[in-house]
């Protein structure tokens, strides 16, 4: 449904893309089967010459099933949903794995800021490596990132991750990736900034470890070069 | 002369009878639909076409564009579908279908719609002061609407902020006179189980959105005194929290989805046993599942705010609770389908709006478990798939039930019917192409265009060719839903002078505002009516006829 549009690019994509399918079967059950016999009795009821309605209050228990048996089976399917939409988000948001990056992503209007540890692999030191409206990762890796806001409120958003966490001045928010696939993707803002707010993309580069110590190393250069 | 048009001035400007004010409310919110629909051109025509000149607009920069789809949302909202299915159907049809002459506080009804009306004015007068009108999305976050280095509107956002807390003003005091009315000046013999649900319902309506306004507006003051005295309640730079704005506003924004459903829903109520000749499958069933949604529905607020940066704990709690509320939605739906069951249907023009109402808000409805669902909304947040979710709820809501209800009290309020055939014309229109808008931006949002951007240019994976002609087809479906509106109005003001009378009761209904002349004089009743039965009481096997109006006492008991 998605996956074909937006890559999963990311490992929970594909858990997060299953729970869409899971609303989507029991949501998509009910829906026909409430629209379906909605036009039903359009049909079959509808107004003919010599017919007189019937006077049915609704309190009759044989009638009452047919509202009382879906309000079961739609707490049952209520659940289903519940569990899994707990489960992901357990997964996706709740809990933080081990990371093997560190990274900070500071929003701005209208722009973004990616801070990586440099050879150290230490944030807040002189080798640290800033790169503005682009951010290279590399492939397998956990990333944890430190999300920080200067201004007003932002959102970090990779639809390829089907990630995103609103930015929110004051505060360090701390979540997680892990890419899975290489590529080049979009990174939107998805919390109005204002008036630049439609201006506010960058690019997201899921490198291969050879590319992205690559990168690392013209960056390291580049650091070394402006000191 | 002079004398006239004092008595013009007294009779439909500074009047105290409900069914003037109710027409005062009416009619500004259909002024203000307008407008609010012109905004939705612009936008959607920059969508379409971004950096165009588009004809009655011009070329739209990004903080115009801002302000549009800012100010759509807040005036579709709050001076649409609050003013028209609450306050001017309310006013309207609360003393005449409870059997009495009039609200219980008429002056404080006057001042409502005053208020109201004040309150309309600043939100269009916010887009001609320096800066123009306010660009920061409907919800209002701050900082970006706290501080005008950061909104770049010093002016427009004030006014915003002011305007908005002005008609909460305004809705409680009308509030006050529903709740009142419908609970004190019942004709004599209406018990609560008598009482039309759309009465009910507006009931219940005013009472949540009196429970759940107190936090907004508070939160609006301060938001207010952050704008223009420097507090900084929201300011983290001084010990503020952005968050906690969200939580005032989201603790009113989510029951507020239930103060506009529940009018609705009690207007496809009367219409659908009207023209089934059916009474109300379960009536009390109906009842508490609109009660369980009140009450659920203070418990859901958060689930706006699941990827806001709120504790994620919090998020397990409000999925639980919003994927619960689906279950007395659903339970209503499926009453009000089983409605149908037996029943000798007539596709006139109320009804066709009151069965497109059902079967839009299912859409709507089903839609919204994907955003409820936490996991799944972490994808969903923000992109266009809510906005085509909450549009099939608003639509039906705002636009689609009111159709249904003018259509239908028309011949009550004017005295004439309303043209059939242009009727069923602009129905087919407005209902095909709303689905036309919507559906696409469905696909949109799946595939990850986020909201509030006026141009995808930037966005390489949103500025492909399939998505743009997707765009545009939901614009060009727009613009035509849009062009047809003039049917309707063309029907609406042509009828006022050539429809066909529409004598006391052109539907057959049983309820009371069906026993008075059309249009009911001041005071509404000749004489007070006497409630025997309840409202739906129609194909009865005891009545001749096919529906047994509430006041008709019953037959002489032959024993």
């Amino acid at each position: 449904m998605i996956e074909q549009h937006v890559v999963q690019a990311s490992t929970y994509a594909a858990d997060i893309d299953n729970l869409i399918m899971l609303v989507a079967v029991l949501g998509g059950f009910w829906f026909f089967a409430a629209q379906g016999m909605f036009f039903w009795l359009l049909y079959r009821f509808r107004e003919r010459p010599g017919h007189k309605a019937q006077y049915v209050t609704g309190d009759e228990k044989e009638l009452k099933q047919w509202v009382s048996i879906p309000h079961m089976l739609i707490i049952l399917c209520d659940v289903a949903i519940i569990v899994g939409a707990v489960m992901v988000w357990m997964n996706v948001k709740q809990t933080l794995p081990e990371p093997d990056r560190t990274i900070r992503v500071v929003a701005q209007q209208w722009a973004w800021t990616f801070v990586q540890p440099g050879p150290d692999g230490e944030l807040d030191t002189e080798d640290d490596i800033t790169t503005t409206d682009e951010l290279h990762v590399e492939v397998g890796q956990v990333y944890h990132y430190q999300l920080e806001s200067t201004d007003v409120l932002h959102d970090f958003s990779v639809p390829v991750f089907r990630l995103k966490q609103d930015a929110v001045p004051g505060r360090r928010i701390v979540g997680w990736f892990e890419p899975i696939v290489t590529g080049e993707h979009d990174i939107q803002c998805a919390e109005m900034c204002g008036i630049g707010h439609g201006a506010m993309a960058a690019r997201i580069f899921i490198e291969t470890p050879e590319q992205h110590a690559q990168w690392m190393r013209s960056r390291g250069d580049a650091v070394a070069a402006a000191d | 002369m002079a004398a006239q048009k004092q008595n013009f001035f007294m009779k439909y400007l500074w009047s105290t009878d409900h069914k003037i004010i109710g027409m005062q409310y009416l009619f500004t919110g259909m002024a203000m639909a307008l407008i609010g629909g012109y905004f939705a051109y612009a936008f959607r025509m920059q969508l379409a076409f971004p950096g165009a000149e588009i004809p009655l607009v011009g070329v739209v920069s990004p903080g115009e564009y801002n302000a549009f789809v800012t100010n759509h949302g807040t005036i579709m909202i709050f001076w649409v579908a609050m003013p028209v299915l609450i306050a001017a159907f309310g006013n309207y049809l609360i003393p005449l279908m409870v059997g009495c002459d009039d609200m219980v506080f008429p002056r404080l009804n006057r001042l409502s719609y005053q208020i109201f009306l004040i309150s309309a004015i600043i939100i269009i007068a916010s887009f001609f002061v320096p800066g123009g009108g306010f660009g920061g999305a409907w919800t209002a976050y701050p900082p970006l609407s706290a501080d005008s280095a950061y909104n770049l509107t010093p002016l427009g956002s004030s006014m915003w902020v002011i305007a908005v807390a002005l008609e909460f003003v305004a809705f409680l005091m009308g509030g006050i006179n529903f709740i009142t009315t419908a609970m004190n000046s019942r004709a004599p013999g209406m018990k609560m189980f008598d009482v039309p649900i759309v009465v009910w319902f507006i009931v219940i309506a005013s009472i949540l959105f009196m429970a759940s306004v107190g936090p907004l507006i508070a939160g609006a003051i301060m938001l207010l005194f952050d704008q223009q005295i420097g507090t900084g309640y929201f300011d983290p730079r001084t010990g503020g929290d952005p968050i906690l704005y969200q939580h005032l506003f989201w603790f009113f924004g989510h029951p507020e989805v239930y103060v506009v459903l529940l009018p609705a829903m009690g207007i496809v109520a009367e219409i659908i046993t009207v023209f089934a000749r059916k009474k109300l499958f379960a009536y009390k069933i109906v009842l508490y599942t609109a009660i369980a949604t009140g009450v659920l529905s203070f418990f859901v607020w958060a689930h706006h705010q699941f990827i806001a940066g709120i504790d994620p704990r919090m998020a397990n709690i409000f999925t639980v609770t919003t994927v619960l509320i689906s279950i007395p939605i659903a339970e209503m739906c499926f009453v009000y389908i089983a409605t149908l069951y037996g029943g000798s249907i007539k596709f006139s023009v109320p009804m066709l709006w009151a069965l497109a109402f059902l079967a839009e808000f299912l859409i709507g409805g089903v839609t919204g478990i994907f955003l409820g669902a936490s996991g799944a909304d972490v994808y969903f947040h923000d992109t266009y798939f809510v906005l085509a979710h909450f549009h099939y709820t608003f639509f039906p809501i705002a636009i689609i039930s009111v159709f249904a209800a003018l259509t239908f009290w028309y011949p009550k309020m004017f005295g004439r019917l309303m043209n059939e055939t242009w009727g069923k014309i602009h129905f087919w229109i407005t209902v095909l192409c709303f689905n036309g808008i919507f559906l696409p931006l469905f696909v949109l949002g799946m595939w990850g265009q986020h909201r509030r951007i006026y141009n995808y240019e930037h966005f390489p994976e949103l500025a492909t060719q399939d998505m743009q002609n997707l765009r545009i087809f939901a614009t060009t479906c727009l613009v035509i839903m849009l062009s047809a509106q003039v049917i309707f109005l063309l029907n609406f003001f042509l009828s006022l002078f050539r429809g066909k009378k529409a004598g006391k009761n052109p539907w057959r209904a049983s309820t009371l505002e069906w026993t008075v002349p059309s249009p009911p004089p001041h005071g509404n009743f000749e004489t007070l009516p006497v409630v025997y039965r309840g409202p739906y009481e129609y194909s009865h096997p005891d009545c001749e006829d096919d529906f047994w109006p509430q006041d008709a006492p019953p037959a002489e008991d032959p024993s």
